[in-house]
């Protein structure tokens, strides 16, 4: 059913029919829409799960730890600082092999403050052992919810999944969405059977200690089943096409790349930015492409590399920083060139950080800049308001005045 | 055949007293239960993974969690349609209740699950080697607040959890200690007879922290509450309904002069008198509040 | 690959701690015993069992010699030994 409706009801829309028993966030702008419609809904009796309003995002991916820990199905959904409070908290689920589904409605980081776009928040938990995965617009919004799930509650899998979506931009924006069938996603995601759980018919004691001689086994078994979550996911697209009669990439998304050679990458909503810039070069003459990678973890080495390797320049357009280092995008592709030892040329672009909107123009300023010297971090669009040229701020005269 | 479900082969220090705690209340709960825990003595000594000394279906996350997790818990069970015959209960010490656990303490009571928190409280952090927390006492020897050329130990006093608990309008809030473990299971069986959050604070002398021998856990539980320095009180829906009285209070040296960690207290000199009369003032007020003495 | 740190109940009893045991433990007479039940109750291992009177004892694979059963029976029935002598 085509609806006119805003990303944040997309996700609640998706997250209804996936019938969680345990709903429970803690409001963080921009991820507010999502869990006010959920609750909506179960006031009115359209999902029969508890709405848990906790005290703050720790104690709330607390509580869908321990209700999936005790065999339901539960959801949560944060943004920024939020997944920041919960960091700790999301360690401990995947540790302990609990399928979570989370919304990340990505948002920056402080300080300073900042309430807009850009992916430095999920990029900060990359490590933490959960499936991530970045959705373009408001359709992928609400089908990579089913698949997150799907994904997460696999018998061998048994991972969380996090479900990134642009703050602001898809969270807040209008969208034709085509909302999914309930008999549909009751015939792609069957209900959740956990490997173990917290009941008195068979006591089991979880999250034990374990020590030296027990650890390592963990962590290399999720490193394992992330290879098979890499394995299965094209599976599941290929079973959600056929259930939901639509395409949902789940790994990556390659525009026009075949012949492209300037390839750039990106996550995320602004690749439809990119995607008409591409339009628009090729119409000059130009061969440019986009590769969007929607699983960003596990990281999907081949497809990448299939799509990259006939390319002249890549471009890594990140919304993302590992401050003192590189970006985190532009770390995966170096490796995965360096891996197979082949010199690739390859630039690394920082744009949008803060919601600072990347234009069309920043897009092409970026596949110009491809025909220079590949820099691995390079901040694009700054824009100088500290100097003491400017009418707004500058340090000296703060500095100055504290004398 | 008395069956246990808190059984033997865990790790905690000869003379533990909340390992007695722990179990006296598994016993008391029963099988139909589920607790969690947080990070501490406690989970550490009986969960060295492959090692569990819980009969219990039983969960540890992190330090500060606790309540937050069995909040997830009972709402899980309350889906499932089976709350009803289950208990949950959430434990953690001192530490990781009044200090670290406090938000998700209160954002359990305040939302009214049907939990019951248990605090098992030993006075300081001792998991990490005995450092001060929120519940130590005054006047206490704690790695991180050692007596000194300028210090007599800890300056601040315990802070007031079944007051505190008692404050968001639960049904129950209660102290005991587990040198009356009868009253330890009473209270127990009896809060969870109860629906809605309940908080029991259990006084649980540590002989490592404390620096006692192993064969003192229990009088030391005692005279805590003998001298009025602890008392033993049950809040019911906000007032309070039940203290445990005595005819005449022990003088506080008898409960001071058995630990290592009030050595200090032990000379004389006009900064331990002025100590041991703010013990007594304590005392004086504890006697005054709840009426302890027998009339 | 599924490699969950998940443990069944009771497999503590695997670890025998009576081996911390050094200069003591107790010794049940089982002579006065009035099975008032304290001993079973007070154990922190709980490895004190017992089914009427003169009929309690410990578990030495797991008693760790903390002394409290002897301080708590009230008719003196336990009494704390060298952990050399025998208590068959």
């Amino acid at each position: 059913m085509k609806v006119f409706i805003e990303g944040s009801h997309a996700v609640a829309e998706a997250v209804k029919r996936c019938k969680p028993g345990v709903v429970c966030a803690y409001p963080i702008t921009p991820q507010t829409h999502i869990v006010e419609r959920l609750s909506e809904m179960v006031a009115d009796g359209d999902l029969k799960a508890e709405f848990i309003n906790v005290e703050s995002e720790h104690s709330a991916a607390s509580v869908v730890l321990g209700s999936t820990a005790t065999g339901v199905r539960s959801y949560t959904a944060t943004s920024s600082q939020g997944l920041m409070l919960m960091a700790e908290v999301l360690f401990n689920i995947a540790g302990m092999r609990l399928p979570v589904v989370l919304t990340c409605v990505n948002r920056s980081l402080s300080a300073p403050i900042n309430i807009w776009n850009d992916h430095q928040d999920s990029m900060s938990l990359r490590d933490a052992g959960w499936i991530q995965l970045y959705a373009e617009n408001n359709q992928e919004v609400h089908d990579l919810h089913f698949i997150a799930y799907r994904i997460a509650e696999e018998k061998n899998i048994m991972l969380p999944c996090m479900v990134c979506m642009d703050g602001y931009i898809l969270s807040h924006g209008y969208e034709v969405v085509d909302l999914a069938e309930q008999e549909m996603v009751d015939k792609f995601l069957p209900p959740y059977q956990p490997e173990y759980k917290l009941d008195p018919e068979n006591p089991l004691t979880l999250g034990l200690l374990g020590d030296p001689n027990y650890y390592m086994e963990t962590r290399w078994a999720i490193q394992e089943t992330m290879e098979e979550a890499l394995a299965l996911l094209p599976k599941i697209e290929s079973e959600f096409s056929e259930i939901f009669k639509r395409q949902q990439p789940v790994l990556v998304e390659e525009y026009k790349t075949q012949d492209a050679e300037k390839i750039l990458l990106a996550l995320g909503s602004v690749a439809g930015t990119v995607k008409e810039v591409v339009d628009e070069l090729r119409e000059e003459g130009e061969k440019v492409g986009l590769l969007r990678i929607i699983a960003f973890r596990p990281f999907p080495k081949d497809q990448v590399f299939n799509a990259l390797k006939n390319a002249d320049k890549i471009g890594i357009l990140d919304k993302s920083i590992s401050l003192g280092s590189v970006s985190p995008v532009y770390m995966e592709i170096s490796s995965l060139f360096q891996e197979r030892g082949i010199n690739k040329n390859i630039s690394g672009f920082v744009a949008g950080l803060g919601g600072r909107d990347i234009t069309p123009e920043v897009v092409k300023e970026i596949f110009k800049l491809l025909d220079e010297k590949p820099q691995a971090v390079r901040f694009v669009d700054l824009r100088e308001w500290y100097s003491e040229k400017s009418p707004v701020y500058n340090w000296e005269s703060v500095a100055q005045s504290t004398k | 055949m008395q069956e246990n479900l808190f059984v033997a082969g865990h790790t905690a220090c000869p003379g533990c007293g909340q390992a007695i705690a722990a179990r006296l209340v598994m016993n008391a709960a029963g099988k139909n239960t589920i607790a969690t825990n947080a990070t501490g003595c406690l989970e550490v000594f009986s969960t060295g993974f492959p090692h569990t000394s819980w009969k219990i279906a039983w969960i540890h996350s992190l330090f500060e969690n606790s309540a937050a997790v069995a909040s997830g818990i009972e709402a899980a069970l309350r889906h499932l349609g089976r709350k009803e015959n289950i208990n949950v209960i959430a434990q953690g010490g001192d530490g990781g209740t009044a200090d670290i656990g406090l938000q998700a303490l209160s954002g359990m009571l305040e939302r009214g699950h049907d939990v019951l928190y248990v605090m098992y409280d030993n006075e300081a952090y001792m998991n990490t080697g005995i450092q001060r927390s929120g519940m130590t006492p005054p006047f206490s020897n704690t790695t991180t607040s050692p007596p000194g050329k300028y210090s007599l130990g800890n300056p601040r006093p315990k802070k007031p959890m079944v007051e505190i608990c008692a404050a968001h309008g639960i049904p129950y809030s209660a102290s005991t200690s587990v040198g009356y473990f009868r009253d330890v299971e009473k209270k127990v069986k009896k809060a969870l007879s109860i629906k809605g959050p309940k908080f029991l604070h259990i006084f649980v002398p540590c002989p490592l922290g404390w620096r006692h021998s192993s064969s003192q856990t229990l009088e030391i539980a005692k005279l805590v509450v003998e001298t009025g320095l602890f008392p033993v009180v049950e809040y019911e829906d906000g007032r309070l309904t039940n203290v445990m009285r005595f005819k005449e209070l022990k003088p506080v040296e008898e409960f001071l002069k058995l630990q290592g960690r009030f050595k200090h207290l032990m000379k004389d000199s006009p900064e331990v008198k002025s100590a041991i009369e703010f013990l007594n003032q304590v005392v004086k007020y504890n006697i005054e509040k709840y009426e302890l003495i027998k009339k | 690959m599924f490699v969950p740190i998940v443990s069944k109940p009771g497999t503590s009893i695997h670890n025998k701690t009576g081996t911390w045991r050094v200069k003591q433990k107790p010794k049940f007479l089982q002579q006065n015993c009035i099975a008032c039940n304290m001993c079973f109750l007070i154990c922190p291992e709980g490895c004190i069992s017992g089914e009427g009177k003169n009929t309690y004892k410990a578990d030495y694979d797991y008693c760790k010699g903390c002394g409290l059963c002897a301080y708590i029976c009230p008719k003196n029935d336990i009494v704390m030994v060298d952990e050399k002598e025998d208590v068959k």
